[in-house]
């Protein structure tokens, strides 16, 4: 029964994303995407994996998802511009001019693509079928040193302590994105607020659901990040749900996009890894090592370290998806 | 350990389509959203790879578990900067039309 269940989903989720990328109009495309997000959270789940499961339906669905969307209406509202990277490669050294032989030309270069891709797939497949028995595993040492870090849930125990490096170089690629997207603003200064989610007023729908359902996604925020120590759930998860509530706050009308010069603004966003940095600093002092934390009171830094860390990826991730200062150029 | 398997060549069909909207989309957010695919494909390979190192209690291997929710949130970065670049581009290219259509109705 399980096995029918798993191979109808896997059929599925690739149905979905040959859907996607078949696909020619952007709009359905992106749908087509989230949905595809939705299956593969339930695939992490059947892979006994919860807390990918969490991240990938809020983060890969749901929060790529409005910033997609976002890029296809701006395709729409647009429609005199010439479709980009099709001219660009029409011009290129080496191909036919525009319109001499061009259907041909596609065909053949679809023909050619679909014998990569499939050359990948089946690559990729002998990999995957060809995989060492036993398994190797780093479950074993995970579970040993799991209880001198107090925590009771192992991927947030490599996500902090084990692997601590990783999530501390992760925070500072989410810095490095938001000051990327903020550098393509129009004000030099980054100090205005962002252009608003959706232009005009918010239908009413958009503002009921976001009243009755911030208050619940913003409990289940928080608890996330608090059972995160033990059962599924993490700053990560924790993160991407505050941020989703605080963006249908948004979308509903209800809450404005902040002015991206506010100091306490910037504080939240650089607390996280600053924080997490200062701690790892701290180590050396306190156990002997960067990164360590200090024997005997584990759990609590741990647990500081998750909310600076939440707080600052909630709010990154609100702004990623916000976009640069709206503001026009000055003299 | 079926579902490893079943899930694992699945990754790497999603891989292969992914690397076929890559080749193929006509549209520069085609081409975000055929990354983004191939990228989920890889971390279904690695996801099958952890399932296979179930032990010690655990459904999964933890290690690898904990980098694919790395890579989600990293590859979540590159896509929104990649879209802000397209945004931006696109709003280049508007102000440019516009420019060159007043320059042509003037005498």
């Amino acid at each position: 029964m399980t096995l029918l269940f798993d191979v109808v989903l896997a059929l599925l989720l690739l149905l979905t994303a040959f859907g996607v990328v078949t696909t020619g109009t952007e709009r359905p495309a992106v749908l087509a995407f989230m949905g595809y997000g939705l299956l593969l959270g339930l695939v992490w789940v059947r892979l006994a994996a919860p807390d990918v499961a969490m991240t990938e339906i809020a983060i890969g669905s749901g929060i790529s998802g409005i910033v997609l969307l976002r890029a296809a209406r701006s395709a729409r509202s647009s429609p005199h511009l010439p479709a980009t990277p099709r001219t660009m490669m029409a011009h290129a050294p080496g191909m036919k001019a525009p319109g001499e032989k061009a259907p041909d030309k596609g065909v053949s270069d679809r023909k050619m693509a679909a014998l990569v891709s499939v050359g990948v797939a089946v690559l990729l497949g002998g990999v995957v079928l060809a995989l060492p028995t036993p398994a190797p595993s780093l479950a074993p040492q995970a579970a040993e040193a799991l209880p001198s870090t107090g925590l009771g849930n192992p991927v947030t125990g490599v996500l902090l302590v084990f692997r601590g490096l990783d999530t501390l170089l992760e925070k500072m690629v989410l810095l490095l994105a938001l000051i990327g997207v903020w550098a393509l603003a129009r004000d030099p200064l980054w100090r205005g607020a962002p252009a608003p989610l959706f232009p005009g007023i918010a239908p009413a729908p958009s503002a009921f659901l976001a009243r009755v359902l911030a208050p619940i996604g913003v409990l289940v925020g928080i608890y996330l990040l608090w059972a995160g120590a033990d059962d599924p759930g993490g700053a990560f998860q924790s993160g991407a749900t505050l941020a989703a509530m605080v963006l249908l706050l948004m979308m509903g009308g209800l809450v404005r996009a902040p002015a991206l010069g506010s100091r306490a603004l910037r504080l939240v966003v650089l607390g996280g890894p600053f924080a997490f940095l200062a701690v790892g600093f701290l180590g050396w002092a306190s156990a002997g090592t960067f990164l360590a934390y200090p024997p005997g009171f584990e759990k609590a830094v741990i647990k500081a370290v998750e909310i600076a860390i939440t707080a600052s990826i909630a709010l990154t991730l609100v702004l990623v998806v916000l976009g640069p200062s709206a503001g026009e150029e000055r003299p | 350990m079926t579902e490893a398997l079943i899930y694992g060549l699945a990754g790497a069909a999603l891989a292969g389509c992914g690397t076929y909207g890559l080749l193929t989309a006509t549209h520069a957010l085609g081409r975000i959203l055929g990354f983004n695919i191939l990228g989920g494909g890889v971390f279904l390979i690695f996801g099958a790879i952890a399932r296979r190192g179930a032990g010690a209690g655990f459904g999964g291997d933890p290690v690898p578990q904990g980098l694919i929710i790395t890579g989600i949130v990293v590859a979540f970065c590159a896509t929104a900067l990649a879209v802000a670049l397209l945004l931006r581009l696109r709003t280049a290219l508007a102000v440019e039309a516009q420019a060159g259509h007043e320059e042509e109705t003037q005498p």
